[in-house]
């Protein structure tokens, strides 16, 4: 458990709430977090935006984007008081250095492979080069 | 209800060349997965634009016999449009 994983932590908050709540807000989240030893990599106001689907009879909401570094205990913490609180209408917490590891995996396999490729079959080969040169042209 | 997928132009087949026709069938143009072409390793679901482009009028998820994308990559998409759709940002059911 003494791993470091990745979270991105997204929240809607009130539409009636002024910009000032929002910030208290998201301070409140940041300092809980560091309280409890994680750290903020990265933080968005994504501002306001009309949902998708109506939440509490709300039609829109502002989009706050956290990304933590912690053990996951933080996690657990803010989940539970940002339930409780009204102002907050939905959070969404997703654990992204799986999805990160993953996605490396694949470009390297990826990178291997077209490393590997041209040594068989002229068609193949010329395919291949065609689809480099292409690589080059969107780098 | 009625599907009309098949009808409608999404814009992912164009460009593609068209392969040999299949028996009595009508000339079908092979259907190429884009994010492989655009190697994409992650589909994230904060980008609103791109999955829309794969969530019809009605909210549903575009089958890939319809978009063409290939099994890895819709796995991602799904799992995308499902986060996006918790967080409000893309609608559960439309109409």
């Amino acid at each position: 458990m003494a791993e470091k994983r990745t979270y991105e932590l997204m929240f809607i908050v009130d539409p009636d709430a002024g910009d000032e709540d929002v910030v208290k807000l998201s301070e409140g989240v940041q300092k809980i977090i560091t309280g409890q030893g994680g750290s903020i990599t990265k933080t968005e106001m994504m501002g306001k935006r009309k949902l998708a689907y109506e939440i509490n009879h709300k039609k829109d909401g502002t989009y706050v984007l956290l990304e933590v570094e912690g053990s996951g205990a933080e996690i657990a913490e803010v989940e539970r008081r940002m339930r409780v609180n009204d102002q907050i209408l939905r959070y969404m917490t997703v654990r992204v250095d799986e999805m990160r590891r993953r996605a490396d995996k694949l470009k390297d396999r990826r990178a291997r492979k077209a490393a590997k490729k041209p040594a068989n079959g002229k068609a193949k080969a010329a395919a291949v080069s065609s689809e480099a040169d292409e690589d080059e042209a969107v780098a | 209800m009625s599907s009309n997928y098949e009808d409608r132009d999404f814009g992912f087949e164009r460009e593609y060349d068209r392969t040999m026709p299949r028996g009595p069938r009508r000339m079908q143009r092979r259907k190429i997965c884009r994010f492989c072409i655009e190697k994409v390793d992650l589909i994230d679901f904060k980008d609103v634009k791109l999955l829309m482009s794969y969530v019809p009028e009605r909210g549903k998820i575009l089958p890939r016999r319809i978009s063409g994308v290939c099994a890895t990559h819709q796995r991602m998409l799904a799992e995308a449009i499902k986060r996006a759709r918790n967080i409000a940002l893309l609608p559960y059911a439309a109409d």
